[in-house]
């Protein structure tokens, strides 16, 4: 097993939208990775309700996809998402941080493929599972 | 007029009244970007989502809507966002009794290239 990959580095997540989100990387393996971002009412679709947007869990899910890509891959390929879809499958519990975990479970030489799983707190109650397939754009 | 959500001052969507459609417009801030020089996808999907939104208050006129909530998203990245001004409009497919199903798209200087699009179902909750 080679050395953990800094994705925080890596990724620019010191900067731009996941620094703005607060997304830390959580734990990785071979293939899969897990980042999360804690809960704010800035992040909310409600504020009195409290309900998160869709959009803070679809940049987690994406960041930690492209995560989970570069540790099966063991280098950073420039990619771009082709596409993406999610299920809601609850409501997050207000207050209650995020955390994803996307597993590359198909690489090819121009496409890779990821399943990703996002909870609140208990990894078998999910709010949200997703798949997304990324494009390798250069080199 | 309802506010728009607080994740929309976030990464500062704000209504677009040019066209008379339910547009949401997005200017370029570095807290958007994702890898450098591109709007990051997560800020896509939510402009996306937010004009589902927007388009479906708007077939309730002057009622109050139900309250929507989101079954699924299926999103699909064309182009990279680049840093500019960003524009999304949606359209309502159909309203059900439970269900409803919009299709949205989002582009930048060039409406005739969009750089995504996406299909929703939303729960009306009434």
């Amino acid at each position: 097993m080679e050395s953990p990959i800094d994705f925080v580095q890596l990724m620019g997540m010191t900067g731009g939208h996941s620094a703005d989100l607060g997304l830390r990387m959580v734990a990785q393996g071979e293939d899969w990775a897990e980042l999360c971002f804690d809960y704010d009412p800035r992040l909310t679709m409600n504020a009195e309700i409290g309900i998160l947007a869709s959009g803070p869990i679809i940049s987690l899910i994406d960041s930690a996809s492209g995560a989970a890509i570069v540790t099966k891959t063991q280098r950073v390929r420039p990619m771009a998402t082709l596409d993406l879809r999610i299920d809601y499958l609850r409501a997050a519990k207000p207050g209650r941080s995020i955390t994803a975990r996307a597993t590359c479970y198909r690489l090819t030489r121009n496409v890779a493929f990821v399943r990703c799983e996002a909870h609140d707190g208990d990894p078998d109650d999910l709010v949200a599972y997703a798949m997304a397939s990324f494009f390798f754009t250069g080199d | 007029m309802t506010e728009l959500p607080p994740y929309a001052e976030m990464i500062g969507a704000r209504r677009n009244d040019t066209t008379g459609e339910p547009m949401l417009s997005l200017s370029w801030r570095t807290t958007i970007q994702g890898r450098v020089g591109f709007i990051h996808g997560g800020v896509i999907a939510g402009l996306l989502e937010m004009a589902c939104y927007e388009a479906l208050t708007r077939e309730f006129r002057d009622a109050a809507p139900p309250r929507f909530k989101p079954i699924n998203v299926a999103i699909d990245y064309l182009r990279g966002g680049l840093m500019i001004d960003t524009h999304a409009v949606a359209q309502v497919i159909r309203i059900g009794k439970r269900v409803a199903n919009a299709s949205a798209f989002c582009w930048q200087d060039d409406r005739s290239k969009p750089i995504a699009t996406a299909r929703m179902h939303l729960m009306l909750d009434r």
